[in-house]
């Protein structure tokens, strides 16, 4: 199953006031079933816009290149079907939505995944049974269960709610894009204890980040080293020591 | 407003029927005329397509057609009710809750305002209830059935409040065919009274709805008002609300929920007369398709109606580029000493959140359906009374 996630060549670009602006500039990617690959790259260098491609944010255009999911073309699926299919992303900023109770849009999402995969859907009580301990794990209170999504959450309990989705929808591949960003340390243990239960021959992840704080509580399989929308650089988790002592310069030069 | 523009008479088959069938009471009716988009209370809302039918009398309503609306209205099991059936009594159906006795009053008029107008002409009568001071009626659920093509209707209902009673009413409209419903509410707020009036307006969709409501609130009392605009061809719901003695309580909330190529429209006078009162207003409109809304919310603060407390805030989504939303905010102040503020926004889906939902494998109509909700969620929950809040909540999502 080496072709869990294949990327090949993919291109993309946005519209910035009216000029079409590349992004994704050919990259070639795979994450092979049960591995954690991390992405690291300096700022602009496209690590979210590739998140958002692979989730299927509609304002990024592709205009090249393909990425399947499980065999699928996973650029020809809405949003909704790529996370019945398995794929998960954990937000960089997680958006407000006032209004929305965070209890119901839980259940609420894991019924519709449960649907479209088959599933029979979780009750009330057998929904707020599976909550309760996934948010006793992530050491979140009640009170956060009943407020609206993320209205209000601090930047760490955004990332907990992130991970608690990630939890609840039980995806097979989950890109984390900078959950680490904001986080203290505890919090940042919490949410590598996440995804670090989640580690099966069955879960892939990619952790999109900037520092290799995360990478010390999340051990990938193989580290990629990202600039101007391209993978310039594959290696061990190795690669993400050298890059925090010595900055990308080596890799930028090498690629150039 | 004499004098304004209207259509000339003689085009105006509508208004020569009604003239006819008003026994005499027809002389203002003949002056104000049909308002036209030239008169400023009507430009947003026109009533041309009324113009060229000779609107009749409805025949009574048929038993098998009242059952059949009543299965099918979202109604409460407890309460009293009272059901009206094209402008008629059903008295079968019928009873006023315990406490009330019948009033004797005229409707009191209101002057150069056509759809009270209209009613004065062609009054039948309705609700005339009079609460005791000091008791509380409990709910009171008001149905007002409407079934045929061009005929229309004009209740006239007359509400007295006592000295600390309280009512609560649950004013619910609908209908079948081409009709006019025009009722008139005239509505009495004693010392230390309380009038929460929960109106849904789901008349048929080629039906018009052009209701008006005159509410005078004395000495701490309060008139606390939320309508469901969410049916009709085109619908105006109008509110007339003086605050007339000090530390009276007034909300007129709303929500509008329109598609197809119909018009909701909810217009509002809040005066205050007198110092010490506090008025609060949301109006939330949601827009599909062809859909207009209209939302006209004046506030009159007059100079002794000092430490006036005045809120007003109203929101529009529209869900698609044929919507259209007019929204006239209106703060005319003569006091000094007053806190008022108003707002107004419009503005259309968050593509941020709708991905978000998505992304977490929500499809997308029911991603949309719960952030439209989201935006209506907190002027619904200004409906006090959680039985009825969950009836209208019922309704919005049908």
């Amino acid at each position: 199953m080496s072709d869990f996630l294949k990327i090949q060549g993919l291109q993309a670009r946005i519209d910035a006031d009216g000029t079409p602006k590349d992004i994704l500039k050919g990259l070639d990617l795979e994450v092979p079933k049960g591995e954690i690959h991390a992405i690291m790259g300096p700022n602009g260098s496209g690590k979210s816009t590739l998140s958002y491609v692979l989730a299927g944010r509609d304002d990024y255009e592709v205009t090249g290149g393909s990425a399947t999911f499980k065999g699928q073309d996973l650029l020809a699926l809405d949003p909704e079907e790529r996370a019945a299919l398995g794929l998960f992303l954990a937000f960089q900023s997680p958006v407000e939505l006032p209004g929305v109770n965070n209890a119901n849009f839980l259940r609420t999402a894991v019924n519709a995944v449960r649907r479209a995969r088959g599933e029979a859907e979780l009750d009330a009580v057998a929904f707020l049974k599976a909550v309760r301990a996934e948010t006793k794990h992530l050491s979140m209170s009640d009170d956060m269960l009943k407020r609206a999504v993320n209205v209000g959450f601090s930047g760490g309990e955004k990332k907990r709610n992130e991970v608690l989705q990630m939890r609840l929808l039980q995806p097979s591949f989950a890109i984390l894009d900078e959950t680490d960003s904001g986080l203290d340390i505890d919090a940042l243990r919490i949410v590598a204890e996440g995804v670090n239960s989640l580690r099966s021959p069955n879960f892939s992840a990619l952790v999109i980040t900037h520092h290799q704080r995360l990478l010390d509580y999340i051990v990938p399989d193989r580290v990629h080293v990202m600039a101007h929308g391209r993978i310039i650089h594959s290696g061990g988790p190795d690669i993400a020591k050298t890059l925090e002592k010595q900055g990308y310069t080596q890799f930028l030069e090498a690629a150039a | 407003m004499s004098g304004a523009p209207t259509v000339t008479q003689d085009a105006v088959r509508a208004l020569e029927a009604f003239i006819q069938r008003s026994a005499g009471h027809g002389a203002a009716l003949a002056e104000t005329g049909l308002p036209t988009r030239r008169v400023e209370a009507w430009r947003y809302t026109p009533l041309r397509t009324l113009a060229d039918t000779a609107w009749h009398q409805a025949a009574p309503l048929a038993s098998e057609a009242v059952s059949t609306f009543l299965d099918r209205l979202p109604l409460p099991e407890n309460g009293a009710r009272m059901v009206y059936g094209n402008g008629r009594l059903l008295e079968g159906l019928s009873a006023l809750p315990e406490v009330a006795t019948q009033g004797s009053e005229n409707i009191s008029p209101l002057k150069g305002m056509f759809s009270a107008t209209l009613n004065a002409a062609l009054g039948e009568k309705g609700l005339d209830l009079r609460i005791p001071a000091g008791t509380d009626a409990g709910l009171l659920t008001l149905i007002s059935l409407s079934d045929g093509d061009n005929v229309s209707m004009h209740l006239q209902h007359r509400i007295v409040l006592e000295d600390g009673a309280s009512l609560t009413l649950y004013d619910v409209n609908a209908g079948e065919g081409r009709y006019i419903a025009n009722p008139r509410f005239d509505i009495v707020v004693g010392k230390g009274a309380k009038l929460r009036h929960v109106k849904l307006q789901r008349e048929s969709l080629t039906g018009t709805h052009l209701a008006i409501v005159s509410a005078n609130v004395s000495e701490k009392g309060e008139y606390d008002s939320f309508t469901l605009n969410q049916g009709s061809n085109l619908a105006r719901h109008e509110a007339v609300v003086t605050l007339g003695a000090p530390h009276a309580i007034v909300h007129v909330n709303g929500v509008q929920i329109v598609d197809g190529q119909r018009l909701n429209d909810l217009t509002s006078m809040i005066h205050h007369a007198a110092p010490d009162g506090s008025s609060r207003q949301t109006v939330k409109t949601v827009l599909s398709d062809a859909g207009q809304g209209v939302f006209q919310g004046k506030i009159l603060v007059d100079r002794v109606a000092q430490k006036t407390d005045g809120y007003q805030m109203n929101q529009a989504l529209l869900l698609s580029e044929k919507a259209q939303i007019n929204s006239k905010p209106e703060l005319e102040i003569y006091a000094d000493d007053v806190k008022c503020s108003h707002g107004a926004t419009v503005g259309a889906l968050d593509d941020e959140q709708l991905f978000y939902l998505r992304s977490r494998g929500v499809p997308e109509a029911q991603a949309r359906d719960i952030l439209v909700r989201a935006f209506l969620i907190d002027a619904l929950d200004l409906v006090a009374d959680e039985a009825l809040r969950d009836l209208l909540g019922r309704s919005m999502a049908s």
